[in-house]
């Protein structure tokens, strides 16, 4: 769908950016682009951006549908208002990329699927110990007060993705976003040179690819060990050291980034193209090398033990991914 | 019978043991609740964690994996595999409130069709127990679900 | 080298040789009693003494230490046999008992010996020739008996006369005493242990050297290394100094040989099942007990008895047999489930034979069922009957000694009694179970086996002797109880089956191999060892972008544990993609 990007000559591109359930990472990370940034200054409009500039909800609703050249939204959909304002982005934009692990997977907000509207609230309104709770108190869609109705977004029972409620060109992944990787796209809107509709804007191939402690030799996991456990070696494969690293179920393109800080990729930027279930990948690549020499000795309950070293399976293998799993919230909850 | 709740199962069986062993279960007559559709793969270790967590998802109320037992394997030591991913993905379904017996893994012989008969009519019968799995996905209010 | 004459037959002079090996060698007896070949010539017994005539001078001398020289050797003239029969005589004197003595003596006409007989001497069988202190010091190196005193009151004696520790009851001075004077029991304070012969089920014994059995393949023998003398001190070599050929060699080792084959047929075999879950039948316990392949020694022309039916505890021939069916088999709670097929058949074989060594002995047989499904078999069956056998259809739940008879308790089920026969012997026709090394083998092999061990065939009815992998087959009783004619039927199977194979030019491999998609494949090497194969290596790509796993397709036996094992997908089993499993699964679970 490079067309759609197809850009009178001599006319400058208008952009959008948009931050729903999100930390705020992934503006900075745009911010992180330094200097490069005054190229799309140079280049581009920025029409919309709550962050950084003054413009409001009813700007863009006047704005005529279409009017957007490139979307870019970052955060999950956690609640009516990062709803609406997805569908109305969309309405406005030629091109919605979400940006970003939230939009793309869920990220961290989507590990509140672990829970439902219920337990977030109690726990966040009524048994946050720094509260001074008698009242009960609770956001509530609707208020009544003397000077007439006040409204709040509805808080929804579970995190969703972007693609979960809108129609999405084009992924960013990544918690935030590796500044290589935006750039990348940036030069591909502007050049109008980006890929068939639907694309992760990043490498197809997973971390080890990229990762210079990848040996390439058989791979093989002696333990399952905790990252505080072992003062974890800087140049041997996580994995080899029993430390689990998502790399190899993650997508390149962050430049090994945590892994150059000694620590384990945690598995952000998301599966690979022919991966369904991050998580599930995963634990099959575990269960595969996991003392693979040693297998045959163990008993059942050996076997069983050594597995109960993962104490988190879900923080583990779906930490940013559980919002868009095969299974992506807790059961009746 | 109507209006019991029939499970429906999927089986993942290895071709040499399980498969086998439910061959035999079939010429030697045996009886067995039809609530298992299984699929049969060369050995249990081509049971991607991907194919259980799937089958949940598309309306699997229990899932049942066979495989040889331990030394016995065709290929030597794929069902050590199985067995490593199976008690991963059950503490997975633990977390995500999916009662694991759900879940099982056997190890069926290819001589052991009383074996099969009675696993899967235990199954079965489990699984009726825990009652449907009613697992849909999440969706936002106002969208069906998608993918 | 000048001529030598024995008994008027020239040869070729041989001082290296003595005149008793160069007359055995050209087929000229001369008797000897203290000589044997492990030990070299002493001449203390003198009957092997010749007359040699050189430059027409005669002399006297023993044939065992008198060099073939050239000139001329009498071994049977006139003075020869007159000093031999004085020989002989004093003989007679020394060792009045001695049958062997008596026997030879008689053979040169001695009857009397006109010696005073030495009465106060123990041993009246021994010849004094000393060969029995030779083979002990020389041969076995424990020198655990002596001569004792001098003169006439001279003796073979322990140290002391004193059975000592040295004797290990070994027996090479029986073995070799020209007299049968040997009584061990002065010699050893322990009890000879004789080497069961485990063709004979243990009921003779076997040398430490011996062929397994009579049509063994090879037919060669083998060294019992547990028990041979020479591998517990280095001694006796008896055995490499008596083969002609020097075929002894206490060097070999053995040998673990490395085949490179392109089929196996699996053939191990059966064992008897061990009846311990059936202690009331008596199995091991009483000597009378004994199961069907006993038996089938029992009344082998080569087996312990020479084919005579005598019974172990005494030897006594045994005048009623009971013969008892099914046991171990067709009992699901002690024994194993199956019928063992074979019992049957063999149970009136053994009864039809018994009754022709034994005609007036009475063969009676315990059975549930008499199956005789097969060619000929119930013909056979029907001539048991008509030549006596008695068959009692019923259970026996009881075998046990009373006297010197076995007392089996048993039912009649066709008259409904209970019953109490007495017999002197009791054959158990003992269930079929596999050999015990087919598990072993089984795993090595991963050959599918039921729950008693019996090798699972690829399909009860169209692939009766293919295992379920390519390559491997089955034969005989390692599949299932049968007998020889259906072992032979299916090895004979088996083998077209193989040269099948063989005869092939090209083979086919299941197309379901493993393929990597080198645009996905991150070379992280998590399904290097995930495959049982070594079919995947880690490469470098040609477009240096990055290294890939290549997988060796022919090595590809098609598990798939690489496919679910690869973090990425990169990797997928051909007709048999993660897309299609999923889609199979959902299929099934659409309503």
């Amino acid at each position: 769908m490079a067309d759609k990007l197809k850009v009178d000559s001599g006319s400058r591109l208008r952009f959008g950016f948009y931050w729903a359930a999100s930390c705020g990472g992934c503006e900075i990370a745009v911010l992180d682009v330094n200097e490069k940034i005054l190229d799309v200054v140079a280049n581009a409009d920025i029409l919309f951006w709550p962050v950084a500039m003054d413009t409001k909800y009813e700007d863009v609703r006047a704005m005529p549908d279409g009017h957007m050249d490139v979307c870019f939204f970052n955060g999950s959909i956690r609640n009516s208002e990062a709803k609406e304002i997805a569908q109305l982005l969309r309405k406005k934009s030629k091109v919605l990329v979400a940006f970003g692990s939230c939009a793309h997977h869920g990220c961290i907000p989507g590990l509140a699927n672990l829970h439902n509207r219920r337990e977030v609230f109690d726990t966040a309104y009524h048994r946050e110990p720094s509260l001074d709770d008698s009242a009960g108190t609770e956001p509530k869609t609707k208020t009544r007060v003397k000077e007439g109705d006040l409204s709040l977004p509805e808080f929804f029972d579970h995190v969703f993705p972007l693609d979960r409620v809108v129609d999405v060109d084009y992924y960013l992944p990544g918690c935030p976003p590796p500044v290589p990787l935006i750039l990348n796209a940036v030069t591909a809107i502007f050049e109008g040179n980006l890929p068939a509709k639907g694309a992760v804007l990043a490498p197809v191939k997973a971390l080890c690819d990229e990762c210079a402690r990848n040996k390439h030799v058989a791979k093989k996991m002696p333990d399952i060990r905790r990252t505080w456990e072992i003062q974890a070696d800087p140049e041997e494969c996580f994995l080899e050291q029993g430390i689990i690293c998502m790399g190899p179920a993650t997508r390149a393109g962050c430049e090994t980034r945590c892994i150059n800080g000694n620590s384990p990729c945690t598995g952000c930027l998301g599966p690979t193209p022919e991966v369904t279930d991050q998580g599930a990948k995963m634990i099959s690549a575990l269960g595969s090398i996991l003392k693979v020499d040693a297998e045959k000795e163990m008993s059942e309950e050996e076997t069983k033990a050594l597995l109960d070293k993962v104490k988190d399976p879900v923080g583990t293998f779906y930490m940013y991914g559980l919002a868009s799993a095969i299974i992506n919230h807790r059961r009746g909850k | 019978m109507s209006g019991q709740f029939e499970p429906k199962i999927a089986g993942f069986f290895c071709k040499w043991c399980t498969s086998a062993g439910a061959d035999l279960a079939g010429t030697t007559r045996l009886k067995y609740p039809p609530n298992v559709i299984p699929v049969t793969m060369f050995c249990s270790s081509r049971v991607d964690p991907q194919y259980i967590l799937q089958a949940f998802r598309d309306g699997a109320d229990g899932v049942i994996i066979g495989g040889c037992h331990p030394g016995d394997c065709h290929y030597q030591a794929g069902n050590y595999k199985t067995m490593k991913r199976i008690i991963l993905v059950k503490r997975l379904m633990q977390q995500m409130s999916i009662d694991e017996g759900r879940l099982r893994l056997e190890w069926i012989s290819a001589a052991e069709g009383g074996k099969f008969a009675r696993i899967i009519h235990e199954f079965t019968e489990e699984i009726r127990n825990l009652g449907p799995l009613q697992l849909a996905q999440a969706v936002a209010p106002g969208h069906g679900a998608k993918g | 080298m000048g001529k030598l004459i024995i008994d008027g037959i020239e040869t070729e002079a041989a001082p290296s040789k003595t005149v008793l090996e160069v007359a055995r060698e050209l087929g000229i007896k001369i008797p000897t009693l203290c000589s044997h070949p492990s030990l070299p010539p002493y001449g203390s017994c003198r009957i092997c003494v010749v007359e040699a005539i050189w430059k027409g001078r005669s002399k006297l001398h023993t044939a065992c230490t008198f060099p073939a020289w050239e000139g001329e050797i009498r071994t049977d003239s006139e003075p020869v046999r007159r000093l031999r029969r004085n020989i002989l005589e004093l003989m007679l004197a020394e060792a009045p008992e001695a049958e062997d003595i008596r026997a030879l003596a008689r053979e040169f006409g001695v009857e009397q010996t006109r010696f005073p007989v030495r009465e106060e001497k123990e041993n009246k069988k021994c010849i004094m020739c000393g060969l029995c202190v030779r083979v002990c010091q020389d041969v076995v190196g424990f020198a655990a008996i002596g001569f004792e005193n001098r003169g006439y009151r001279r003796e073979i004696a322990a140290p002391f006369r004193e059975p000592s520790d040295a004797c290990t009851a070994c027996g090479a001075c029986s073995f070799v005493c020209p007299t049968g004077a040997i009584d061990r029991r002065l010699f050893a304070k322990v009890e000879p242990k004789p080497i069961p012969s485990e063709f004979d089920q243990g009921t003779t014994s076997r040398p430490c050297i011996y062929t397994p059995f009579p049509q063994a393949v090879p037919n060669k023998p083998v060294i019992d290394t547990r028990n041979c003398v020479y591998f517990k001190n280095g001694n006796c070599q008896v055995c490499a100094k008596v083969c002609v050929p020097r075929a002894v060699d206490y060097e070999q080792q053995d040998e673990v040989l490395e085949e490179e084959v392109g089929a196996i047929v699996v053939a191990t075999g059966f064992d008897l099942f061990d009846m311990k879950t059936y202690g009331s039948y008596g199995l091991h316990r009483h000597p009378d007990v004994m199961s069907g392949l006993d038996f089938e020694r029992l009344l082998s022309a080569s087996g312990p008895t020479k084919g005579e039916v005598r019974r172990p505890s005494d030897g006594k021939v045994p005048k009623r047999v009971i013969f008892v069916k099914c046991a171990g088999s067709r009992d699901a709670e002690q024994g194993m489930p199956y019928c063992s097929k074979v019992c049957c058949m063999y149970s009136a074989k053994h009864a039809i034979l018994y009754k022709h060594r034994v005609p007036d002995g009475e063969a009676l047989v315990f059975y549930i069922d008499v199956r005789t499904a097969g060619k000929d078999f119930e013909e056979f069956y029907k001539r048991a009957t008509d030549e006596g056998v008695n068959y009692v259809r019923g259970k026996v739940s009881k075998v046990f000694r009373r006297g010197d008879k076995m007392v089996v308790w048993g039912s009649d089920t066709i008259s409904g009694r209970k019953l109490e026969v007495e017999a002197d012997l009791v054959v158990l026709a003992t269930a079929m179970v596999p050999d015990r090394s087919a598990l072993e083998l089984a795993r090595m092999l991963k050959i599918q086996h039921n729950a008693h061990g019996f090798f699972t065939e690829a399909h009860p009815k169209l692939r009766p002797v293919e295992t379920a992998t390519a390559g491997f087959y089955l034969a005989g009783a390692a599949q299932g109880p049968k007998d020889i004619p259906e072992t032979v039927a299916q090895a004979s199977a088996a083998a077209s089956k193989v040269l099948e194979l063989f005869s092939r030019k090209e083979l086919t491999h299941d197309p379901n191999v493993a393929a990597v998609d080198e645009d996905l494949c991150s070379g992280c090497g998590i399904c290097v060892d995930v495959c049982p194969y070594k079919a995947r290596e880690l490469i470098e790509r040609k477009d240096g972008k990055g290294w890939v796993i290549k997988v060796t397709e022919v090595l590809c036996e098609g598990c798939g544990a690489c496919s679910a094992a690869c973090p990425v997908g990169a990797c997928q089993q051909a007709n048999l993609k993660d897309k299609q499993i999923e889609q199979m699964a959902r299929a099934g679970l659409q309503d």
